[in-house]
């Protein structure tokens, strides 16, 4: 049964990659269609997709891979207001880009990023031309990837899967502000561009985790900077040029989240949100997580964040004048649901 | 599921075969209470942090698992040497001896002047490490001559339970333990640790709260609290005060400071002033002038400590030891060299008679 799934998921993306490559060859070339891209990236700096389907589960409450594909698809093709998705994903990748996935598998089983969900980004990757030996599954360390259920696979030609750990941290030492850390060699050495895959959790000490705080896993100290809510060596951390400048999309995984507890796994105060948060702005997107979490623990009588004593202030950090990473402001943010 | 294009997958045991897999080898830690949730509160250092399942402490070298904390780093040091007890620096603690030098690590602050940041800010998988449990430690001291056990270049609160066990260790073999720390370390702990260990450096890194806050991560009190805690317990103990310039050597901060020492430390602690290279996060600072240096010096004086120092100025007259009675060198020193020693193994003045303080 999975492996027929996987077929026709395929076959799928077989013919979304023939049908995006005529496109792109003749729908914008040249300055053209770098100025509509620049034009398109502009208005979208603001945009959350929220993807959602509660079919992406089976009756036994299980994720079923293709339907997680097809709403990352449907995502896609919002985000970047493509008919096909990969024409959205060609937009952003291509053959040149070595790719890493930054996933989330500090909680181990139960609230991890999602296989499926990975797997659904390397074929869109795939898609856009990329290799699958240039595509890097992504953490901290190779046990927290295992513990997730992921395997390590380090082989040259393959697609691979690995820790920091695995090829260790810059000699160099990079600094913003508050922050002074060494950087794992994937992000460094190893990849021209990133995907950002968080979860969608409550955190006991920042308030909440998402996209900003997913970077804590690309550098050797993150236990310095809990200090103050996090605030500001979340918004810092993310300022480091090989983090801001390589980051090229953002995807939540928000399939199962967690509004209390956080961030280890705490099964009593997780929900199926059987959703995507998808978008290019890490500020805006942490602020929608921020009130998907509030509203949730609203819901479930729970005191906010900020009752609590953990507002995550870093958010409004990330998006002043210091740091410009991004909108905190729901009013101007634009979020679109599908 | 792992064919060519598939997210590679790997099977899982159940969460108590991966608990007892990450356990394994892992010496559970002390001082930390249970909390619900499968937290743990550390009461180790005064940081008090708060764990939640699968994190580790600002330490980095102390993580909690199903709601029991680890040390990470027992048995499992990033550096070990041998070194000149004046290295330490301790100029009162059987000086002329070598000292078996380790450190893990991982450290309690983060110092924004740190000359050890590759190991102190770095975490156990990060760094390659020995495996030498307590009993190899002693048996290297006593093997290599050394008198003495360090626990120093990281901060030795962090690796607490081994730096216990070593120091038991050593002793069942006549070698003697000094803890070259930050003193950021809670009081019960501190006693605890009393028991086992012969002498203890501490780095007053400034006497105000801001430079604590702004440049340590940390706070001035608890360090006081321990000098203190280090004088009631009879603990041979020096200080180093690293003079960081436009930081931490205003000369009125300079001489509250030195007033505060003897008062309630009493005279005879020794105070090496140290001098500061640029480094890790503060490079855009300059060395230490050596007359700044000079005038600590002479402000300590003043104030009538009776053992002043000038640290890594290698050749200054104040690296020398003076006897406070007749004011004649008694040892001189070189960089970490003595070059003459005129006091007696009893710790007296060869040319008054003075007793000299210290472990002689």
């Amino acid at each position: 049964m999975v492996d027929e799934r996987k077929i026709k998921r395929r076959k799928f993306l077989k013919s979304s990659f023939q049908a995006a490559g005529g496109f792109y060859l003749t729908g914008l070339p040249g300055c053209q269609a770098e100025s509509n891209q620049n034009k398109a990236e502009e208005a979208n700096q603001s945009k959350v997709v929220i993807a959602q389907n509660k079919l992406v589960r089976d009756k036994n409450k299980k994720l079923n891979g293709d339907q997680v594909g097809k709403l990352l698809d449907n995502a896609m093709e919002n985000l970047l207001q493509f008919n096909h998705s990969s024409k959205a994903w060609q937009r952003l990748f291509n053959k040149n880009d070595v790719v890493g996935i930054k996933v989330n598998c500090l909680a181990g089983r139960g609230l991890s990023t999602n296989y499926e969900l990975v797997q659904a980004i390397v074929e869109g990757l795939k898609s856009a031309g990329v290799a699958e030996k240039n595509i890097i599954i992504w953490d901290r360390a190779n046990r927290d990837l295992e513990k997730a259920g992921y395997k390590i696979q380090t082989n040259r030609n393959r697609l691979k899967c690995y820790g920091n750990d695995q090829v260790g941290y810059s000699r160099k030492l990079y600094e913003f502000g508050e922050v002074g850390s060494s950087l794992s060699n994937i992000l460094v050495r190893q990849c021209t561009t990133i995907i950002n895959v968080p979860i969608l959790k409550d955190h006991g000490i920042c308030g909440v985790t998402n996209a900003l705080k997913n970077y804590f896993g690309a550098i050797h100290n993150p236990n310095k900077y809990h200090d103050n809510l996090g605030d500001p060596f979340i918004a810092d951390v993310n300022m480091l040029p090989e983090i801001r400048n390589k980051t090229r999309l953002t995807i939540t995984d928000a399939l199962t989240a967690q509004y209390e507890g956080g961030p280890p796994f705490m099964p009593q105060w997780t929900w199926q949100f059987n959703g995507l948060l998808v978008g290019f702005d890490p500020v805006a997107l942490d602020t929608v997580a921020w009130d998907i979490i509030e509203k949730k623990r609203k819901e479930k009588g729970l005191p906010s964040l900020k009752q609590a004593n953990r507002e995550p202030t870093y958010i409004a950090t990330a998006a002043d004048s210091n740091h410009r990473l991004g909108c905190n402001d729901l009013n101007n943010i634009k979020i679109d649901e599908v | 599921m792992c064919g060519a294009g598939a997210v590679l997958l790997s099977s899982l045991g159940s969460n108590s075969d991966l608990l007892k897999q990450d356990t394994k080898n892992l010496v559970e830690a002390k001082y930390y209470e249970k909390l619900p949730h499968r937290k743990i509160k550390c009461v180790l250092c005064p940081r008090e942090c708060v764990i939640d399942d699968l994190e580790t402490g600002y330490c980095g070298v102390r993580e909690n698992y199903g709601g029991t904390y680890y040390t990470l780093v027992h048995s499992r040091p990033c550096s070990a040497h041998v070194d000149p007890i004046e290295k330490k620096p301790l100029f009162h603690f059987l000086p002329g001896t070598t000292a078996f030098s380790i450190a893990t690590v991982g450290c309690n602050v983060l110092c924004k002047f740190c000359q050890n940041w590759e190991i102190s800010q770095a975490r156990p998988d990060q760094i390659n490490n020995y495996d030498m449990p307590p009993e190899k430690i002693a048996s290297y001291a006593k093997n290599n001559g050394c008198k003495s056990i360090a626990y120093t270049y990281t901060e030795p609160v962090i690796f607490y339970e081994y730096m216990y066990d070593c120091a038991v260790a050593g002793h069942r073999k006549n070698v003697k333990s000094v803890m070259i720390s930050n003193g950021y370390i809670q009081a019960q702990p501190m006693r605890d640790l009393c028991k086992v260990l012969d002498a203890v450096k501490v780095d007053l890194k400034a006497y105000t709260k801001e430079f604590y806050k702004k440049l340590v991560a940390g706070r001035l009190q608890p360090v006081l609290d321990t000098l203190v805690l280090l004088k009631e317990e009879k603990m041979w103990t020096e200080i180093v005060y690293l003079v960081i310039p436009t930081m931490n050597d205003n000369p009125q901060e300079l001489k509250r400071m030195c007033k505060w020492i003897v008062s309630e430390l009493g005279p005879d602690v020794p105070i090496h002033f140290s001098r500061f290279y640029p480094v890790y996060r503060l490079k855009n600072l300059p060395p230490t002038p050596t007359k700044t240096l000079e005038m600590a010096y002479n402000i300590a004086q003043d104030a009538g400590i009776h053992y002043a120092y000038i640290g890594n100025v290698p050749g200054h007259d104040g690296e020398s030891t003076f006897c406070p009675n007749c004011k004649k060198v008694v040892i001189r020193r070189i960089g970490y060299q003595i070059v003459e020693n005129h006091v007696s193994q009893k710790g007296i003045c060869f040319n008054c008679g003075s007793k000299i303080a210290g472990v002689w």
